[in-house]
């Protein structure tokens, strides 16, 4: 008697007819009556200060309620831990309207509130600023080496590792290496651009109570901010975002218009929505240009034992943002001599913000490309010297992965490619008058997995209700938690509702670094079968019940009956134990996490192959993607249907990182000059041709109870150095600079 | 955005005297770039003049002089996609459909596309100076980020470039365009619609500030035999040129008898030098001809710290564009490069 499994089937997106008839209402689509419309001014300048903002005239206009600016503002929290989120960077978080200091360009600098969105707006213009303005700024961080040091650590360095000490004798191993490569990478300023504008409508529901809808990847992180910052009980803070248009890490932080919004309900005491517009959202975090040298040793037949990788980043003045970019390389390959180094850079701009696979996908374009010019070096198939350097250990810190499948992963890859097609000289393979060039790569993420909550409640309609406050930014979350509940309760998946995105539900963490199924699907699977547990009990103690003197592992729950596994006819209905239990719901509350004993006893990652075609028109220096494939092993696959978008979504994300988009920064103003979604470009479908996804089978139940290790963020990570690395081989020149546009081929 | 005032133009002449009754006012058509700009502080209005529901300008009309007339208020999509210019004018169908997104295509008309205005960065910025925006305020360009600015024909003032692909072609057709104003109506040959910044780099054009397009003229010949528009830039689509070409040409006996060649993402306005068409008058297509012709076309030409490479690029895509054009049909959709 098996239940057939909703698990590791395509399902699609439970919520897909809501968002393509545009019934999903976002965080700024709720309309409750009496709405103030909030718009945020922004400073013109880099640094300095404000000498005065005269706010008559605006305040004149017809419709403006009020203007907050560092003069007017009510007081909030006065330490700066009450500032904190869950992703703060150590430093000092930035603080709204604080003071008259302005610390880059664009900073928020004052809220206009009036009846209408357009007249706030307008009113915005018509205040009148005096700044005294400081010159002396720089916002280049590349330019500026000499400023270069170590981060501090905080709370954030839990999840980003610093590197590891150094190990063996990199020195000596580099200059005894026969072939030795040393290479430099860099990639500018990245926004994430997700297409919903951030928005937070607050609804002032009276007595220091607020209901918030909020743009965010954690319910809870918001809640957790706002209660504390505007010192509200946690009860009384509920923040809501059942649908968000996108995220990338954009929301890993509660942003600046959430901040404006609950001080001017709280002000007023009114509903208030506040949204940022496209060239404001260029304000709230980016990936920070990154500037890496990569020095690798390998002996003659492609060992590689000396790794040196440098990264050197870019973050604000008052918070030491970090990613994790040098160490991967000796996570993925064997060799005993390594140096290790990421420094940063403070400047005069915005603190840097966790974008699609932060680090990793930076990290694993120098690693990767850095091992394809040993295989040209040494005229070894680029497949074969991942071969050649494989291990099931992670050497950075001596523990064997949990699983591995990253070897099926390069020969399934290579098969359905047809990688054995190209010709190894770079420049011999055409198409027409076309170049052709075939690349490959690595890629790799973390399986991580953080403390879950979930509730499950038998509801007496039969249905099961599964509670979470995680949010579901896209990525299929709210359809695969259903699925892994309707397994573990043996029902169909129409009668299983999971209900999400509430801070009043069980915690759940900020939604990123595709740790949330790991989390959350624990979480939910543990509620689950403590219902089944709850649910037969009730109907083992029910009068003269058919059940008595069994045991749970005697039953199974299924349909909506507990049913004996010998015996099928010995079976009770949820109908029946409801009936006899008054009609009451019955419900339980559990929590998942890592096992403290096991848990760091074993390495546990997620891993692709990449292979990619490029076509290069010479004379001209365009590049087209004609075809790529992503091989991945990523434990067990719960959802293949909206995997497979994950991981298509990260493939073009690598292509733009390859081939189109970078910020523009003008450093003479200190200012992004490209803010607007005409200008910062991403693909279009034009620029994509024949993407595959290829699940290697993978399986672990060390990572947790699932044996998911999360897609997210895997698509990206090995486009870019599989992009770079089939661009050399179609025409001989090495781009180590992203994005490659086609004038750096001419 | 600041206020003003919306009227609906219930003739062409009340709009003219609407123009004419105050410089502040202007006329609204698709809106797709002076909504824009308005929403930027860019550009202000005191009356937005609507001239949508004025008739007589939506259509396509066969001239006498076998020419053709394209209405002002056609929309780009309808002009591109007419029977008639898909099969007479393919060019100038390619390089309509190889601009903008089919949504702003459907809003855009043929006479707002003449008289939009330059992406430059800095324009776009209020907070920064700029000529053309704020007249005497100086050049942010000329020592910022400078990618997607001018190679020819620019100044100290302003080194801007004109975004039309449509214009491109226009200008190789050696179109005219019709217009309307208090004194009358009068005809613009296509080269002196579009100026150079000089010193007033605020002035995109030599419309003057009572008259309006009405409608744009093409003549007889097409090249619907040879023809080729190519355009470069960092995506496939939603992207203004780096640098883009529209050939046509005639053949007469394997030589060439009629040419001309428009660049566009180069200079202030699309940029035809016709004694390079007079020098390939009477010679073989052949890439050493186009490449000795591309010289001429870009004698002079001279970048910034980040458009040097337009320079170098523009003389390979007015080869590669020519040859192209001996093989319309090998065109790929967006103007993308073929052969």
């Amino acid at each position: 008697m098996k239940n057939i499994p909703s698990v590791g089937t395509p399902q699609s997106r439970l919520e897909g007819h809501l968002k393509v008839t545009g019934t999903a209402k976002y965080a700024g689509d709720y309309n409750p009556s009496d709405l103030l419309y909030g718009y945020v001014v922004n400073s013109t300048i880099t640094k300095g200060k404000i000498k005065s903002i005269d706010t008559a005239e605006a305040k004149n206009l017809d419709g403006v309620v009020e203007i907050l600016t560092h003069d007017n503002r009510p007081s909030t929290a006065w330490f700066d831990f009450q500032y904190a989120d869950m992703d703060a960077p150590p430093g000092t978080v930035f603080k709204p309207l604080k003071d008259n200091e302005i610390r880059y360009n664009g900073q928020p600098i004052a809220l206009v509130i009036a009846e209408n969105f357009e007249m706030a707006r307008y009113a915005a213009k018509k205040l009148h600023i005096e700044y005294e303005e400081d010159k002396e700024f720089y916002t280049d961080a590349l330019a500026h080496l000499d400023k270069a040091r170590d981060p501090k650590k905080g709370l954030a360095s839990m999840l980003k590792q610093p590197p590891p000490p150094p190990k063996g004798d990199f020195d000596k191993a580099y200059e005894e290496a026969s072939v030795k490569i040393d290479s430099t990478f860099r990639h500018g300023t990245e926004h994430h651009n997700p297409m919903e504008l951030f928005a937070s409508t607050v609804i002032y529901e009276g007595d220091g109570k607020l209901k918030i809808y909020d743009k965010t990847q954690g319910t809870i992180n918001s809640q957790m901010y706002v209660a504390n910052v505007f010192g509200l009980k946690m009860k009384n803070v509920q923040v809501i975002s059942p649908f968000v248009g996108g995220g990338f890490g954009s929301g890993l932080r509660p942003q600046h218009q959430l901040f404006m919004a609950v001080m001017a309900s709280l002000h007023l005491k009114r509903n208030i929505r506040v949204t940022l517009d496209r060239a404001q959202m260029y304000m709230i975090g980016h990936r920070p240009p990154t500037l890496q040298h990569t020095k690798f040793g390998a002996d003659k037949d492609g060992r590689v034992n000396a790794i040196f990788h440098e990264a050197v980043g870019e973050t604000s003045q008052f918070e030491d943002y970090v990613e994790i970019v040098v160490n991967w390389a000796n996570m993925l390959y064997p060799a005993e001599n390594t140096q290790l180094n990421h420094k940063i850079v403070p400047v005069d701009v915005y603190s840097p913000l966790d974008m699609r696979a932060p680090g990793g996908s930076t990290g694993m374009h120098a690693i990767e490309v850095t091992m394809d010019e040993i295989a040209y070096k040494l005229n070894i198939d680029p497949v074969e010297l991942r071969l050649i350097n494989y291990t099931d250990v992670d050497h950075s810190s001596e523990k064997i992965y949990s699983s591995k499948e990253l070897k099926e992963c390069y020969l399934r890859g290579a098969k359905q490619f047809g990688w054995d097609q190209r010709t190894p000289e770079p420049r011999s393979m055409k198409r027409g008058n076309k170049l052709v060039g075939y690349g490959m790569a690595t890629g790799m993420w973390d399986a991580n997995r953080l403390l879950g909550r979930a509730e499950a409640i038998l509801h007496t309609d039969g249905r099961v209700e599964i509670k979470s406050a995680v949010t579901d930014i896209g990525t299929g979350t709210f359809t695969i938690m259903t699925q892994i509940a309707a397994d573990e309760l043996g029902l169909p998946l129409e009668k299983v509702v999971f209900s999400y995105a509430d801070s009043s539900m069980p915690f759940a963490p900020i939604q990123g670094g595709s740790f949330t199924t790991a989390t959350v699907g624990p979480a939910v699977q543990a509620a689950c079968q403590a219902l089944n547990k709850k649910i037969y009990k009730k109907a083992r103690a029910m009068k003269d019940s058919v059940l008595a003197g069994t045991k749970f592992k005697e039953v199974i729950c299924k349909d909506g009956f507990v049913i004996h596994k010998e015996n099928p006819d010995i079976r009770i209905s949820y109908e029946d134990i409801l009936k006899d239990y008054d009609g009451e719901v019955i419900k339980t509350k559990n929590s998942a996490m890592p096992n403290p004993l096991t848990s760091g006893k074993k390495a546990s990652a997620v891993h692709s192959a990449v292979f990619v075609e490029v076509e290069v028109d010479e004379e001209l220096g365009t590049i087209e993607v004609k075809r790529a494939l992503t091989a991945v092993a990523a434990g067990r696959i719960i959802n293949p249907k909206t995997a497979e978008s994950q991981l298509l979504g990260g493939m073009i994300w690598g292509i733009s990182k390859a081939l189109h988009e970078e910020t523009i920064v003008d450093h003479r103003l200190g200012k992004y000059m490209n803010d607007d979604l005409a200008e910062y470009h991403i693909p279009v479908h034009a620029d994509i041709y024949d993407l595959q996804v290829l699940f290697v089978e993978e399986h672990d139940d060390f990572v947790n109870d699932l044996g998911v290790k999360g897609v997210g963020e895997i698509g990206g990570v090995g486009m870019p150095p599989a992009v770079t690395n089939a661009v050399y081989h179609a025409t001989g020149k090495r781009i180590y600079d992203l994005p490659i546009h086609f004038d750096k081929l001419l | 955005m600041n206020n003003f005032s919306y009227t609906k133009a219930a003739d062409l002449r009340q709009a003219v005297s609407l123009l004419k009754e105050n410089e502040e006012n202007k006329i609204l058509a698709g809106g797709t770039n002076l909504i824009d700009l308005m929403k930027y502080f860019v550009t202000e209005a005191d009356t937005l003049v609507d001239i949508n529901k004025i008739s007589g300008f939506s259509e396509l009309e066969k001239l006498e002089n076998n020419g053709v007339r394209l209405g002002a208020l056609m929309t780009n999509a309808e002009t591109a996609y007419h029977p008639v210019i898909e099969k007479r004018y393919p060019l100038l169908s390619r390089t309509i459909l190889a601009g903008a997104s089919a949504q702003i295509r459907n809003m855009a008309t043929n006479g707002g596309n003449l008289l939009q205005r330059t992406r430059c960065y800095y324009f776009y910025d209020p907070d920064v100076p700029c000529n053309k925006r704020e007249p005497g305020s100086g050049c942010s360009a000329i020592n910022g980020y400078n990618r997607i600015h001018a190679i020819l024909g620019h100044n100290e003032n302003c080194i801007a470039v004109f975004p039309s692909d449509m214009c491109v072609a226009l200008a190789a057709l050696g179109a005219k365009v019709h217009v309307m104003g208090a004194a009358g109506e009068r005809m613009i040959p296509f080269e002196e619609f579009h100026r150079l910044p000089g010193d007033a780099p605020e002035l995109d054009n030599t419309l003057q500030k009572d008259e309006i397009i009405t409608g744009i003229e093409l003549p007889e010949e097409g090249f619907a035999e040879n023809y080729s528009y190519l355009k470069l830039r960092d995506r496939n689509s939603y992207a203004f040129a780096l640098v883009s070409v529209a050939t046509g040409f005639t053949l007469e006996n394997g030589t060439i008898r009629e040419i001309a060649i428009a660049l566009g993402g180069v200079a202030h306005k699309p940029w035809r030098v016709k004694e390079a068409e007079e020098f390939l008058k009477g010679k073989e297509p052949s890439r050493e001809n186009f490449s000795s012709a591309a010289d001429l076309i870009l004698a002079g030409a001279k970048g910034f710290k980040d458009n040097e490479f337009k320079v170098g690029l523009a003389k390979r895509a007015i080869i590669r564009n020519c040859m192209m054009a001996l093989k319309p049909e090998s065109q790929r959709p967006g103007a993308k490069p073929s052969l």
